[in-house]
């Protein structure tokens, strides 16, 4: 005979089992909707896979699980997801929580799902994985994932397999009616766990001797296999999984370990039943056995019920009178809690369904003093006291409680239910417990902030002497300076003056101008390496070059305005700025056009040499006889250079208003807005040049048409030769003709000037010297040109 | 109409606090009936009288309190004092003195502590000491028991006329020494020479009062049987008593302390160790506290009753052990599952 242990305490209250025992497991059918919530068990709520409206088969898997400590959901018959959405769960707060929500389709059609016949062939990880895929939690009552508790480590050793088919709580008899009736079930999905877990002891199945038929039927199955079935008095809570393992092992479980620690791993014979099952046949966790009991039941019975079927349905088929009841229980008198709602879904650790008439289980007396009898120590299973932790409740000395061990308690309700004052305890410790948690929390939380506020004050005060020191340091060279400027008021003053324009110039000449550089690479990129920039490349960055100079001439001409207004002397060299950042944006636009000009032909045929205007033209007219429109008309460029020579005439008139103001206001900015007129001038120019040859050559095509009108690509061919030579031959001796033009009456207005000035005595003499002096420059470059060409 | 929305557990146990006292009163009967028998009417009717003034004081304080009457009235713990106070007060007391008692039990002791439950000492032993101290001389006038005068036994007639002081100087007349007090004041005879020279000694104790111990021994196996308390502090007491008047026995000189009997069975040994040692609530909690409880007072009644002033000295003995109780609670916590006892000493976790 095994030796068997006993636990500190315990109490006897009635058993009433016998109720539910009188039928066999009565398939509880289908109900109309399925209500899954996605968190049936200890650890994460699994994640929906499925969408509303989608068709589910039995067994297909609509949830995955979340994590490590996580188990998926299965749809446990066929149809269509109805919601997924928040619905009353059982839960002993009533609250609601995700479920998925499924409308039967009475077919119960299944998915196609495999199962194997001999588990030795699978490794363990395999098998473990589809423990883990089927969604087994713990049937017992906790719901803890059956795969995480198989995920065995080597560093812990297991010495023995328990499988607890204890079932101590009164009432419920779903574990009772499993052994009686699936026996073989039982120690076939004992057999697999032995083989996953590898006990080096022995495999055991506790249960109480209040179930002799089920002992009968298990100590049958289990012949020969080396399982044994232990009988121990009838006792709650024996079924306690520490209390299970004190009572078999001897052993008790280290506070706040697991039972590995010592060795063993405790599984509930439902749960091994569903690993059965999922390995044997491949089928999920879709259904479970629950006991429907109480006198206000007319058929206590046990259901095999499909996960989700909403308790009322299970009620219905048991001729549940309500009038008689008033409070419905999840579970068993001892430790299930109460649902207020009878929409609320049967889970996977639902084992039972307790409808009470009001004598069976009358309502709580009201609380009468407690008189430290000491009944309750003697029936707490973990040898607490209490009492005491009662009056620690009361007084919410949080630290006595914890070290009268208060977290060992596991909410038996045994002191509850011996205590003859009747104090809830159980509800005083949990209450004490949410508060401890809560208090932990919150010093946690007021830790960090203390933290952060900390660190916060220590950075200020950091920067703020930081600050202190600069400013300290700025004021002493504050002072160094003053005291050199006292010593050498006047050479000092020029000197700071002069370094400041020569650090200007050093600048300058050190950065190379960005527009400039990148113009620079434009061109190296249009040489050398055309395939590096795409098209629509280049003309963004052109674009955006266009703008960086725009912007930078609106800041260049502000700054010119400024230092116009204050009558300084630098205004001429911020003058010749705005010239220069003028010259680079028109350099930059220009480019951007012929770019752009470009990319037409480009997009009809990219392996045409663009940089050849005849070659361009050629390719535009092939395609223009192909059908493709991708040029312009004559009509179109007449109209657009007729445009643009009217637009620059108004320009010019502008520009030449501005100027004579100017020179009427005897402004320093004249010699600039000379300049400008004169560019303008010369577009006038160009753009009427342009238009007379495009007019020509429309006269010279019109009549070559005439001649080879069935051949377009040709006369297209002659008239951009023709263009091409125009462009060549004459267009830059003409302009430079114009420019030496312009630049001789400008240097004549500013000869006129300066004379003037040099009478008046005027300081910008020099300025006008200077700008007289670039003119010549630029006139002898002219020359130059032309003499070239 | 909605279902109950009540925590677990949903079933409860058959044992009440009401159904508790109802056991503890129940199982004075035999004690009570050993003193009638002996010492005549007078602790029945101070009982009765102590009952009715008890019950009295505490519907005036819970009415004081604006507490409802009826359901505290109803846990039967007035009672209780009432009983223990009425039995342990010599019979035909004065009404007076046994109503100070149970008002200074009831108002002092326990509804200033703030009702049942709360009181760090037992009511009706601080009620005792302080009427000892107070009143001394109306607190040792014991009857003499029957046998030694013969046909005189205290009648229900005449123990009201003594109670409510009518002709109570007649009373005197039928008093005597009681025999821890015959013991004490001895100092030249050997204890059998006391034995024989004393009228009041009987078989292993004073006559009436060997048999009046029986009497609350049967009652406390009762009380035992019904699991009202465990055994650890009754029995752990009695046999501390055993075990120092063994020790200091030395075979019955002039000097003996007396017999473990002797001690057993004197006084109120019995009614102590099972009808006040075991109150809940002024007792250790844990088992083995209760053990050391009990055991400390079994020495200090030897001590006190051999060593000491007065000749009993169960009411000293439990009251300076409830001073001690929070002490003894603090050092032994049992163990709990899953820890290590030594990590849990001194209430340390």
């Amino acid at each position: 005979m095994r030796k068997i242990w006993d636990i500190h305490g315990g109490i006897h209250p009635a058993e009433n089992k016998h109720q539910s025992l009188h039928n066999p497991i009565e398939n509880a059918g289908i109900p109309p909707q399925l209500i899954l919530p996605l968190a049936q068990h200890i650890g994460a709520p699994a994640s929906p896979i499925v969408n509303v409206g989608d068709r589910v088969l039995k067994g297909q898997m609509i949830a995955e699980a979340k994590g490590f400590v996580s188990a998926p959901v299965h749809a446990p018959t066929s149809g269509v997801i109805a919601a997924i959405e928040s619905r009353v769960i059982p839960h002993p707060s009533g609250m609601s929580a995700s479920c998925i929500v499924i409308d039967t389709d009475g077919k119960d059609e299944w998915i196609a799902h495999q199962g194997i016949e001999d588990y030795t062939q699978l490794s363990k990880i395999e098998l473990v994985d589809r423990v883990r895929q089927a969604g087994i939690a713990g049937m017992g009552g906790a719901g803890f994932p059956a795969a995480v508790k198989l995920s065995t480590r080597d560093d812990k050793p297991i010495e023995t397999l328990i499988l607890n088919g204890t079932e101590c709580e009164p009432y419920i008899t779903a574990d009772d009616i499993l052994m009686r009736e699936r026996a073989a079930e039982i120690i076939a999905g004992a057999e697999i766990l032995r083989h996953l877990i590898k006990p080096s002891k022995e495999t055991l199945i506790g249960v109480e001797d209040n179930k002799p038929e089920g002992i009968a039927a298990l100590k049958k199955a289990a012949e020969g296999t080396g399982i044994e079935i232990v009988v121990f008095p009838t006792k709650y809570p024996s079924g306690g999984e520490k209390q299970l393992i004190q009572i078999l092992t001897g052993k008790e479980v280290p506070s706040g370990g697991l039972p590995s620690d010592v060795g063993i791993v405790c599984q509930n014979i439902g749960t091994a039943t569903a690993i059965y099952r999922a390995i044997r046949f491949g089928e999920p966790l879709i259904s479970r056995i629950t006991t429907v009991t109480g006198e206000a039941c007319g058929q206590p019975q046990n259901y095999e019920v499909l996960l989700g079927t909403p308790v009322q349905y299970l009620l219905d088929k048991s001729g549940f009178n309500k009038d008689n009841c008033i409070r419905l229980i999840m579970g068993g008198p001892m430790m299930g809690y109460t649902l207020q709602d009878t929409a609320v879904p049967i889970v996977k650790t639902s084992n039972c369904v307790l409808a009470p008439t009001v004598a069976e289980l009358p309502p709580p007396p009201p609380a009468q003093a407690c008189i430290r009898c000491g009944m309750c120590a003697e029936a707490c299973p973990v040898s607490l006291l209490p009492q005491q932790m009662y009056w620690f409740a009361r007084a919410q000395e949080h630290e006595k409680l914890e070290n009268h061990q208060l977290f060992d308690c596991i909410e038996c309700g045994a002191c509850s239910f011996a205590c003859p004052s009747n104090i809830p305890l159980v509800q005083y410790y949990r209450a004490s417990k949410a508060e401890i948690r809560q208090a932990q929390q919150d010093k946690i939380k007021a830790e960090r902030s203390k933290e952060r506020f900390e660190a916060r004050t220590a950075r200020l005060e950091q920067e703020e002497a930081e600050k202190e020191a600069k400013r300290a340091a700025r004021m002493e060279a504050a002072k160094a300076k003053a005291a050199a400027a006292a010593n050498a008021p006047e050479a000092g003053k020029a000197d700071i003056i002069q370094a400041a324009i020569e650090r200007s110039k050093a600048k300058k000449a050190e950065s190379a101008d960005p527009a400039q550089a990148a113009i620079a690479r434009a061109q190296a990129k249009r040489d050398g390496n055309v395939e590096e920039e795409s098209p629509q490349e280049k003309t963004e960055r052109l674009q955006k070059l266009l703008a960086s100079a725009e912007k930078r001439l609106s800041a260049a001409k502000e700054k010119l305005a400024l230092a116009q207004e204050q009558q300084n002397e630098n205004a001429d060299a911020f003058a010749t700025a705005v010239s220069k950042t003028e010259e680079k944006l028109a350099a930059i636009q220009k480019e951007l056009s012929e770019h752009e000009a470009s990319l037409a032909p480009t997009k009809a045929s990219p392996a045409s040499d663009n940089a050849d205007p005849a070659q361009a033209a050629i390719t535009r007219a092939l395609a223009k006889r192909a059908g493709a429109n991708a040029d312009e008309t004559d009509e179109d460029k007449t109209t657009r250079l007729q445009n643009t020579v009217a637009s620059t005439e108004k320009r010019l008139s502008a520009a030449q208003e501005k100027l004579a103001a100017a020179q009427e206001q005897n402004d320093a900015n004249v010699a600039a807005f000379a300049t400008g007129v004169e560019k303008t001038q010369a577009k006038l120019d160009t753009a009427k040049k342009e238009l007379s040859d495009h007019l020509a050559t429309l006269k010279t095509s019109s009549a070559s048409e005439a001649v080879a009108s069935d051949d377009p690509v040709q006369a297209a061919i002659e008239r951009a030769k023709a263009a091409r030579e125009a462009q060549a031959n004459m267009s830059d001796a003409d302009k430079i003709k114009q420019t030496i033009e312009s630049l001789e009456s400008r240097i004549a207005r500013t000869k006129e000037k300066l004379e003037a000035a040099r009478a008046e005595g005027d300081d910008k003499a020099d300025l006008l010297a200077d700008s007289l002096v670039k003119l010549e420059d630029k006139l002898a470059a002219a020359q130059q040109t032309l003499s070239e060409t | 109409m909605g279902f109950l929305k009540v925590s677990s557990p949903h079933a409860h146990g058959p044992m009440s606090t009401a159904r508790v006292m109802r056991l503890v009163l129940l199982a004075t009967i035999p004690g009570l009936f050993s003193l009638t028998w002996f010492f005549g009417f007078g602790s029945l009717v101070n009982v009765l009288w102590a009952s009715i003034t008890a019950l009295s004081f505490e519907a005036l304080a819970l009415k004081w309190r604006k507490r409802p009457i009826g359901f505290y009235l109803n846990d039967y713990s007035a009672l209780v004092t009432a009983f223990l106070l009425g039995i342990a007060l010599p019979p035909g007391s004065p009404f007076w003195l046994i109503m100070i008692g149970t008002g200074f039990a009831i108002l002092i002791c326990k509804q200033l502590y703030g009702g049942m439950g709360y009181n760090p000492f037992n009511p009706a032993m601080a009620a005792y000491v302080m009427l000892l101290i107070s009143f001394p001389v109306q607190m040792t006038t014991w009857l003499a028991p029957q046998g030694s005068f013969a046909g005189d036994l205290l009648g229900p007639i005449d123990a009201l006329r003594y109670c409510f002081g009518f002709g109570r100087d007649s009373i005197d007349a039928i008093t005597m020494a009681t025999p821890l007090d015959v013991l004490k004041q001895n100092n030249s005879l050997l204890i059998e020479d006391l034995w024989q020279e004393s009228s009041q000694f009987g078989q292993f104790a004073g006559i009436g009062w060997e048999w009046a111990n029986i009497g609350f021994l049967l009652g406390g196996m009762y009380l035992l049987y019904r699991r009202v308390f465990t055994w650890h502090a009754p029995i752990s007491m009695l046999t501390s008593l055993t075990v120092m008047s063994t020790l200091f026995y030395d075979g019955g000189s002039s000097a003996s302390g007396g017999s473990p009997l002797f001690h057993l069975l004197s006084g109120a040994t019995m009614l102590g160790a099972f009808f006040i040692v075991t109150d809940p609530v002024t007792s250790a909690v844990s088992n083995r506290g209760r053990v050391i409880y009990g055991a400390l007072i079994g020495i200090l009644v030897y001590v006190i009753r051999v060593w000491g002033n007065y000749p009993d000295a169960v009411a000293f003995a439990v009251l300076l052990m409830n001073f001690a109780a929070p002490f003894i609670d603090h050092y032994t916590q049992p163990r709990t599952y899953g820890h290590k006892l030594k990590d849990q000493q001194g209430g340390k976790s």
